[in-house]
């Protein structure tokens, strides 16, 4: 797999938020775009994972671009906004059948995916009744319900305590040393065990 | 030829291009409405039916035709603006809304003003006056949704979707006259046939048309240079144009 | 195959579900109908002419009303939540997925109108065969005002507050159905056929339920790239 970030330009009202960007992203690493608030990490996310045009530039996975591309990289991304994704009205199995469905990718062990975030027991209880930091679980469950070579993860550490941030931090090495990659943004230092980060500042 | 419309689609080259448009528009504009009006108000006999109080189709017939045109030029741009994302086009759709607006509510109000001596009544629920009625709340609500929205480029997308989801109207409107019983006159002038219309009636009519047309041409350039400014205060093509007006 | 049907056959499940679970938001538009038909009687005085008269009037704008109301938080939930931006990335084609989600919508919402409408109609002195020619407007209208309605209510969805700017935009293209619709009606109760205005409300639905999806799908993919 690769990603390749070609001549990309990105304007807000009358801001530029940046301009000639040339990225490259391989299997196995981590990309970390920081930088302050606004100033268009949650932007380039975006703009990275097709819900949103650059002003310029393309983005190239396995070397098509994008709209050439769309199934293929819709069926090998996975996307995780600060926004959870969730609907209250459900309870936790039925939110991960539908991300599932909607991520045609039905063949998955509920209950092993609800241990694997640590939300064991709470298959049948409304996403109402979940904290933050639970529902915020619930959401990354998307993480390991379908095999995916690349990671977008956009603000994954809020409304995450320490344990939950630990998790993530599990998550992404995992998921990193079987070969995937990982962009993601963030306000805090981002530190991962024998894992290398690159940094991108805007 | 693309790159004769590139240039033609850019800021620079259209700021510079209106700026000396305006002054030759502006006198075309007043000298065409001039004659328009006399021919209108003194030349033309006057109606053997309603006397002079029909003199008001110089300003209301060609009003209609312009809320009609309008939109349908907006249409256009809509499209240029969805599939090939020129600026240009998103700036002339949205300054040419609250002009359209205008000249419907110039038609609607013409009409009521008219209809009054004519048939009785200041407003009838009949299908012409509704769906100029219908036209005006489009407008409106392209100005309202473009104001609503705070992103400059998201707001011009939606609005293009919502012109071309409104351009269904535009047919209802033309054609409302034929369709159903109304009270409002059928078309006397149309593409294909002669005017039912005498000469001297006909050419002020005309000669109105074209210089409400250039009237819209007119003020388009003037709130688009506007807009254009609004839209990229930061842009070197601005910074220059200061520069050489401070020079001045 | 089999998975995707499964998928897609889950996501409609989906939308039942949430209405069930959230009933009371789900039957407001039911209420709303059902009390403006019964007011109206009440306001205008029992004069059963009168009443027969303005029945199909009083019928549609209260369905209207209702279904216009509702329609503001049409995708709003999914919105706010981030769900949007996982049907947007979502292998289906987004089209599918607005399309089942418009369908259970109409069955949650317009349907119950339908339903309710023959005793609205009974009530207001509507004649049999007037009834008839009335619930078969309903059926071609409602999909209309649902799918119009639906390009509104994406369109708006980047402002927080956007009932009174929705119902300015639907408006020019809600009152040709209301027309056609009642026009129909008061036709077959002045003795004529309701063919010509049936026809073009057919006309209307087929227009609607071919291109509304697109515009929707346009909308929503501006939204979402917000």
């Amino acid at each position: 797999m690769s990603l390749q970030l070609k001549n990309l330009h990105c304007y807000r009202g009358h801001r530029t938020l940046f301009t000639n960007l040339d990225i490259s992203v391989e299997p196995g690493r981590v990309l970390v775009v920081a930088g302050k608030n606004g100033c268009g990490k949650s932007t380039l996310l975006k703009i990275i994972s097709g819900l949103r045009q650059a002003d310029e530039g393309e983005v190239f996975w396995n070397g098509l671009s994008l709209q050439e591309n769309a199934t293929e990289f819709e069926q090998q991304m996975i996307w995780l906004s600060h926004r959870n994704g969730l609907n209250e009205s459900l309870t936790a199995k039925e939110n991960i059948q539908y991300s599932t469905s909607l991520a045609n990718y039905t063949d998955v062990n509920i209950s092993s995916i609800l241990e694997r975030v640590g939300l064991k027991g709470y298959a049948n209880t409304p996403v109402r009744q979940f904290s933050a930091g639970m529902k915020r679980r619930l959401a990354m469950s998307r993480l390991v319900s379908k095999p995916a070579k690349l990671w977008l993860l956009d603000e994954p550490q809020s409304a995450l305590d320490k344990a939950g941030i630990r998790l993530l931090d599990e998550l992404i090495i995992e998921h990193v040393t079987q070969g995937g990659a990982v962009v993601m943004s963030s306000h805090h230092d981002v530190s991962l065990t024998n894992i290398t980060v690159d940094t991108l500042t805007l | 030829m693309m790159k004769w419309l590139h240039i033609m689609a850019s800021s620079a080259w259209f700021y510079r291009f209106s700026g000396q448009a305006i002054p030759w528009l502006m006198s075309a504009f007043i000298v065409l409405l001039l004659i328009g009006l006399y021919g209108g108000l003194v030349t033309a006999p006057a109606d053997y039916q309603q006397g002079d109080a029909f003199r008001i189709i110089y300003i209301h017939v060609p009003a209609a035709w312009m809320s009609l045109f309008i939109y349908c030029v907006m249409a256009m741009y809509a499209v240029i603006a969805l599939v090939w994302r020129i600026k240009l086009a998103e700036v002339l759709l949205i300054s040419s809304a609250p002009i359209g607006a205008a000249f419907t509510f110039l038609a609607l109000v013409t009409g009521s003003l008219w209809g009054k001596p004519m048939w009785g009544t200041w407003w009838s629920w009949d299908a012409r006056l509704t769906s100029e009625l219908l036209l005006l709340f489009l407008y409106w609500g392209v100005m309202g949704l473009y104001a609503a929205i705070e992103d400059k480029r998201t707001a011009s997308k939606a609005v293009s979707v919502l012109t071309l989801v409104g351009v269904v109207n535009i047919p209802i409107i033309h054609y409302s006259v034929s369709w159903w019983n109304t009270l409002h006159q059928g078309p006397s002038i149309t593409m294909t046939d002669k005017p039912t219309m005498p000469m001297e009636m006909l050419m002020p009519l005309l000669v109105m048309a074209v210089a409400f047309k250039i009237f819209y041409g007119l003020s388009l350039l003037i709130r688009a240079r506007a807009e254009l400014v609004e839209r990229e205060p930061q842009s070197r093509w601005l910074k220059a144009v200061i520069e050489e007006n401070n020079d001045e | 195959m089999n998975s995707t049907l499964q998928s897609l056959y889950f996501l409609a499940i989906r939308e039942c579900l949430t209405a069930f679970r959230n009933r009371h938001e789900a039957l407001s538009p039911l209420i709303f109908f059902s009390l403006v038909c019964v007011l109206f009687p009440l306001g205008v005085g029992a004069s059963a002419d009168l009443l027969r008269t303005i029945a199909p009037g009083i019928i549609w704008v209260a369905a209207l009303l209702a279904i216009l109301m509702s329609l503001g938080t049409l995708f709003r939930h999914e919105y706010e939540q981030g769900t949007l931006e996982l049907m947007v990335l979502s292998e289906h084609p987004l089209i599918v997925l607005v399309v089942i989600k418009l369908v259970a919508y109409w069955l949650i919402t317009a349907l119950p109108l339908i339903v309710v409408a023959p005793f609205m109609a009974y009530g207001l002195g509507l004649t049999a065969d007037a009834q008839g020619v009335l619930l078969l407007t309903l059926l071609l209208g409602t999909p209309v005002l649902i799918l119009v309605g639906a390009i509104a209510s994406t369109l708006t969805l980047v402002i927080p507050q956007n009932g009174m700017l929705l119902a300015l935009l639907v408006l020019p293209l809600y009152v040709p159905v209301l027309i056609f619709a009642t026009s129909a009606v008061n036709t077959v109760m002045m003795g004529g056929s309701a063919a010509g205005a049936l026809y073009i409300l057919a006309a209307l639905c087929v227009l609607s339920v071919t291109l509304s999806p697109l515009a929707i799908v346009a909308a929503l993919k501006i939204g979402v790239s917000q």
